[in-house]
């Protein structure tokens, strides 16, 4: 599938002439491709308002997150508190901006150790081949074999939670598809006429697997960490569920999520549905936005 | 095809092998040691000499790995501290259990799903795929937990039909026996399997579409409902195949997170109750066994794709 993307993405690129304008072209054609699927941008605005929203919110609306006020817990949304107070008195709406810096800096992080690593991984094992792959492709086997919630937790009873060590054990779990995607890639790249040709002009196997192999991948590698976004996302928010999440003052939308539901018979509903909404919303925006990346980038699936 | 066969049973193998050598490079890095995880810091030197001359632990590595080989092959995974039990004896007592939740929840999910996938890549781009699509995202985004709750709070505390929690009891024979609870659980993890799976649904049968011979159905002038049903939804169907191996541990994660919310006596419960009290080899023992069966599943997944599709099989020659 990625295969015969690649073949044809690279074929046009080498057919064109000027260097240059071929780069902005294509830049251009990808634009007006991605323009092509609206949920691809509806994903994109509602990220960036989110972003907004937890990193610029605190700006503007100053809560307390640290000090717990027992005189104001549980109250109902309305006059000084918008969304209400939780069990221990914080400020719910501010909460929710604070919970979603960590949950976003959290897949960010993860999802970019993921590209970074996982997109080494396969233009290496892809590159060298032979037994070198085959040991690489294998270790990622079996790796993907182990249910992540299973490897997340047996890695979570292994080390302290913390914000650090949950994108390390997020991140360390993530790079598996994206390894997988990019060897699939390399494979065929490295068949290419202009890999043989630099490789004539004396350059070095490190020079090809970074300068000329990993930058072809960059659209793959990039959907992909879309989605691993929202998967490790939603992977801390289970983590908090299990009771293996960061542990306070830290704090994430699964967390409050899950804090929150400890309180469903009281009726407390402002304490469950802001965090779980953002959850969803979060999560499906990052979707949305893949989807819409890798069919951009696949030129075999746009429309003709 | 018995080339083909053979070199897809070695390479099963060796990730088989792969994931025993993680297990054991986990459980010797263990912070601390193993001595110290089972007998607790208050113990004396004395007591974890011992420890570790019974289990081997004074050995070289290589003849440790080996052992623990050796131990794995005869069925012994190690004994567990929190429940007192081998671990073996455990997996039995718990794993026809998730079994059951999981092989429902596998049959519900195609059934839902194929339907739903198809429907949206005949109509791609279109109002329907947009909106099915949509709802798929939001099963998917959605905590499973949080899911689980939802329904619990509809069913058991709104209109008190369905019983919070799963069913009860040591052996298979209690949990069917009770099968109102197992109502909600299975629910819970169909929906969130089958926003994965009409997805995947959805892009293979995009693939199908795009064939030359969906082409040459249409220039005849085949009308849309024939050519669905006499082309794509059998090959479409083939990847399918591909997808129950593969999204395997994605069910299981699903089951530990349901187990552990609607107190279900089965292995995700036991795996998630181990990772509280870090009792490793609890941890440890059950990995390897899912990632074995795993590759067992991608393995028949493989051998059954090359035996439907004649295509996969002769090009491989």
């Amino acid at each position: 599938m990625y295969v015969d993307l690649l073949d044809e993405r690279t074929v046009a690129r080498l057919d064109s002439t000027p260097a240059e304008s071929l780069s902005s072209s294509t830049w251009r054609t990808n634009v007006r491709e991605f323009a092509r699927h609206p949920l691809g941008a509806v994903g994109l605005t509602t990220i960036v308002l989110m972003v907004v929203f937890c990193f610029l919110g605190p700006l503007v609306y100053h809560t307390d997150q640290l000090h717990p006020v027992l005189t104001r817990v549980n109250l109902a949304p309305g006059g000084r508190f918008p969304l209400g107070t939780d069990a221990v008195g914080f400020d719910v709406l501010g909460r929710l901006m604070v919970a979603g810096q960590s949950s976003l800096e959290v897949g960010l992080a993860a999802a970019a150790i993921a590209a970074a690593f996982g997109g080494l991984w396969g233009a290496l094992a892809g590159f060298v081949g032979g037994w070198v792959d085959a040991v690489m492709m294998r270790t990622v086997d079996a790796l993907i074999a182990v249910p992540s919630v299973l490897l997340v937790l047996l890695l979570a009873a292994l080390i302290r939670p913390s914000v650090l060590t949950v994108i390390y054990v997020l991140g360390a779990i993530s790079w598996l598809t994206t390894a997988r995607l990019v060897r699939g890639e390399t494979l065929v790249l490295r068949t290419h006429d202009y890999v043989a040709a630099a490789r004539l002009a004396g350059a070095r196997s490190g020079t090809i697997v970074f300068r000329h192999l990993l930058r072809n991948v960059i659209g793959t590698v990039a959907s992909q960490a879309t989605f691993e976004v929202a998967n490790a996302i939603l992977l801390l928010a289970t983590l908090s569920f299990l009771g293996l999440g960061p542990p306070p003052p830290a704090v994430n939308w699964g967390g409050m999520l899950t804090t929150g539901l400890n309180l469903v018979f009281a009726g407390y509903w402002w304490q469950i549905y802001p965090a779980g909404l953002c959850i969803v919303i979060t999560v499906v925006a990052f979707n949305l936005l893949g989807d819409a990346a890798r069919e951009t980038f696949e030129v075999r699936l746009r429309h003709r | 095809m018995l080339r083909f066969l053979g070199a897809r049973i070695a390479q099963a193998a060796a990730v088989v092998l792969l994931v025993t050598f993680f297990v054991f490079a986990v459980l010797h890095f263990l912070p601390g040691s193993p001595a110290r995880a089972m007998l607790g810091i208050k113990a004396s030197p004395g007591a974890i000499r011992a420890f570790n001359v019974v289990n081997g632990f004074n050995r070289p590595l290589p003849v440790q790995y080996a052992l623990y080989l050796d131990r794995l092959f005869h069925g012994n995974l190690g004994f567990s501290y929190h429940f007192n039990l081998p671990v073996s004896s455990l997996l039995a007592m718990d794993l026809p259990k998730t079994g059951l939740l999981v092989g429902i929840a596998y049959a519900l999910s195609l059934l839902v799903a194929i339907p739903i996938g198809i429907v949206q890549a005949v109509r791609r781009g279109n109002p329907v795929d947009h909106t099915i699509t949509t709802i798929a995202f939001v099963g998917y985004a959605m905590p499973s937990f949080w899911l689980g709750i939802l329904l619990i709070m509809l069913f058991s505390v709104q209109f008190h039909v369905l019983p919070p929690e799963g069913p009860q009891g040591a052996s298979i024979g209690a949990v069917l026996n009770d099968p109102r609870a197992l109502v909600l659980p299975v629910l819970t993890l169909t929906v969130i399997t089958v926003a994965l799976f009409s997805r995947f649904m959805r892009s293979a049968t995009i693939e199908t579409l795009l064939q030359d011979y969906i082409r040459t159905a249409r220039a005849k002038g085949m009308s849309t409902s024939h050519m669905v049903w006499r082309h794509v939804l059998r090959n479409s169907l083939l990847p399918v195949v591909t997808l129950i191996g593969l999204s395997f541990p994605y069910v299981i994660s699903g089951a530990v997170v349901v187990e552990a919310l609607f107190n279900y006596p089965g292995m995700g419960w036991s795996f998630w109750s181990a990772a509280q009290v870090q009792d490793y080899p609890v941890l440890l023992g059950f990995t390897v066994v899912v990632a074995a069966a795993t590759v067992a599943g991608n393995l028949l997944a493989d051998v059954a794709y090359a035996f439907l599709d004649p295509r996969v099989r002769y090009g491989r020659r």
